[in-house]
């Protein structure tokens, strides 16, 4: 049992259903991560779409050995989204909470809080884990440091680092997928299934800056922070997470695999994920406590 | 749901702005300490605590309340800070404190029971739910609206919820949900949540180029601007980007928020308080903008149409473009 276990976020893209259950096959037969989400946490809109492909796509991955967690919405806003939530927190494995509203319906059972929900500090972490929160992956802007004071504080809880793919920045209310294509959000016509990774925002003068996932906004460049593994268990953070792309996650979760234990240093694993078809270049600023955007460095 | 008077909440970024709000007829004023636990960090603002003592005093002297906004997220080991904040502005006085972090709610819930809990729109709670766990884990009296429901959403959520609501109504405009937005630290390494700044003026640099002008934060640009033209301010949420083969305004056109049209509609819907944005602003905009708004909203208690409420707050538009967000339903 190695040290440092290994998350799959779930797909923030409007991936068809087709998509998601060979996407999960292969992670279910290939790919050496402990853990991993499912569910839809960007759009309720999507659910009736994504919905009823879960129940396989669970069922595959448990036989597989892997532990499944169900995330939830990060911005509900309809009863039916409401409901969804509170449906799924009855559940008896593992949910991932992104939104205050979980709380209620899952206070006193074991729950992980996710990117979205702010905990910037040990006071409110432990408000959390004696609510039932076992694993907390912070908001990204939040360096190693910062995260690694929190898991010091709260040893008793694991904390989780967001390392691969693009950084999700912000949520509205306003769908940009549908403003681009001169729509509003109630009559979108799913035009963000088009941009299975996200579609790229540049600037005026041709940087690549963010990308656009509906009604969210993510960093165009891809956050690939490859820590030694000493850099984590130092700071008591047990967990890494992934976070689904088009690109070869099983060879992302490889990669990663081998960085846990030691067997490919920081460099040779960036240099391994830089050739993979990415979207994007690779940053890692904010776990650096830096920028968010800034080229990805060892520590 | 309310059935009494709308409260209208003005901004003091310094002492003298709340005299001229109080002055100008807000029922209350909100302002925060001259540090990071307030989401308006900017050099030359905010409130010592001798300020705020002597700021409560003469509201309170004018029959005005003064609300405590201590709305960041406090930073890992350094939690104390926060609840120092908290505890200035409860010996100060402070009618309420607006707050959004766990462990800034949890702390004033705890010790300063005599302070009435606001939960500060940083907080993001927009479902009954959300609402509910603030309002049943540390007692919060009234919730800031995310700027993200429509009018009809917030008639409904004052239905199902027993806490006040408050809605921006005028100033700056949020398009993403306030609280969960990293683009300002994503670009810069400062952000609303860890550090009370949003795009941050020392980031920012206006080039000059052949026949234009560019408008940078932290070196992206944001805007470029032909002579002659207008120069704004790059707020990264209202910049031009190119996406999908346009050029555009990808994510809001460079508009502030006005929703005075919608005073009647957010009364009817149950809102208890209104609530102007800004105070990072002068003494003179915040009279005039008080004044107007006072005005508006005293008709609107007294039953005028929607003429005359538009003709009180027709010159509150300093020329620049104006929406009514997310209240209306199209704007998603």
């Amino acid at each position: 049992m190695s040290a440092i276990a290994l998350t799959l976020g779930p797909v923030f893209f409007h991936w068809s259903p087709d998509r998601l259950s060979d996407f999960y096959r292969r992670i279910a037969d290939e790919a050496p991560i402990d853990r991993v989400h499912v569910g839809e946490v960007v759009c309720g809109k999507r659910m009736p779409f994504s919905d009823p492909a879960w129940p396989e796509i669970i069922e595959r991955l448990e036989r597989a050995g892997k532990e499944v967690v169900l995330s939830t919405l990060a911005a509900p806003a309809t009863v039916r989204e409401r409901r969804s939530i509170e449906d799924l927190c009855t559940d008896e494995r593992l949910v991932e909470i992104n939104d205050v509203t979980a709380l209620p319906s899952r206070s006193g059972k074991p729950f992980v809080t996710g990117p979205f929900l702010n905990v910037y500090n040990e006071a409110s972490a432990r408000f959390l884990i004696q609510r039932g929160a076992t694993t907390i992956c912070p908001p990204v802007e939040l360096s190693l440091a910062a995260v690694g004071a929190m898991a010091g504080a709260c040893p008793e809880t694991e904390f989780e680092i967001f390392a691969f793919g693009r950084l999700p920045l912000a949520l509205s209310g306003r769908c940009y997928h549908a403003r681009i294509h001169g729509l509003h959000k109630d009559s979108c016509q799913f035009t963000c299934e088009r941009d299975p990774d996200g579609l790229a925002v540049d600037t005026l003068d041709d940087q690549q800056f963010l990308a656009i996932n509906g009604v969210q906004t993510l960093s165009n460049q891809v956050q690939a922070f490859c820590p030694a593994p000493a850099d984590l268990t130092s700071r008591g953070v047990r967990r890494i997470r992934l976070s689904p792309h088009t690109c070869d996650m099983v060879e992302v979760a490889k990669t990663y695999r081998a960085l846990a234990d030691g067997r490919e240093d920081p460099k040779a694993a960036r240099f391994i994920l830089s050739c993979l078809d990415l979207p994007s270049t690779l940053v890692d600023g904010y776990a650096h406590g830096k920028p968010g955007w800034q080229a990805a460095t060892s520590i | 749901m309310t059935s009494g008077r709308m409260e209208l909440v003005c901004p003091a970024g310094t002492p003298a702005t709340l005299r001229a709000a109080v002055q100008a007829g807000a029922d209350a004023v909100y302002c925060g300490f001259r540090d990071e636990t307030n989401a308006r960090n900017f050099p030359g603002l905010n409130f010592s605590a001798e300020e705020l003592a002597e700021g409560v005093r003469f509201a309170h002297d004018h029959g005005s309340k003064v609300l405590v906004a201590i709305n960041t997220f406090a930073r890992v080991n350094d939690v104390g800070l926060w609840k120092k904040a908290a505890d200035t502005a409860a010996e100060c006085g402070a009618n309420a404190i607006i707050a959004a972090d766990i462990a800034v709610l949890d702390h004033v819930a705890k010790n300063h029971k005599q302070v009435r809990l606001h939960l500060s729109v940083q907080a993001a709670a927009a479902t009954p739910e959300a609402i509910g766990f603030y309002a049943t884990s540390f007692g919060i009296r009234r919730v800031v609206l995310p700027r993200v429901l429509s009018v009809q959403e917030i008639a409904a959520l004052n239905r199902a919820i027993e806490v006040e609501t408050e809605a921006f109504v005028f100033g700056g405009l949020c398009v993403m949900i306030e609280g969960r937005c990293y683009l300002s630290s994503y670009a810069t390494g400062k952000s609303p949540n860890l550090n009370g700044v949003c795009s941050p003026p020392e980031m920012v640099s206006y080039d000059d180029e052949p026949n234009s002008t560019a408008a940078r934060l932290s070196g992206f640009t944001i805007d470029r601007y032909e002579p002659g033209e207008p120069v704004g301010y790059p707020t990264l949420c209202k910049g031009k980007f190119k996406a999908g083969g346009k050029t555009s305004y990808l994510f809001e056109d460079p508009v502030s928020l006005n929703a005075g049209g919608m005073i009647a509609g957010l009364k009817a819907a149950g809102v208890t308080a209104l609530k102007i944005e800004g105070r990072q602003r002068g003494k003179g905009y915040v009279t005039e903008v008080v004044r107007a708004f006072r005005k508006a909203v005293d008709a609107v208690e007294q039953g005028g149409d929607a003429i005359e409420i538009d003709r009180i707050l027709a010159g509150q538009s300093e020329g620049s473009r104006q929406t009514a967000g997310a209240y209306s339903k199209k704007w998603r």
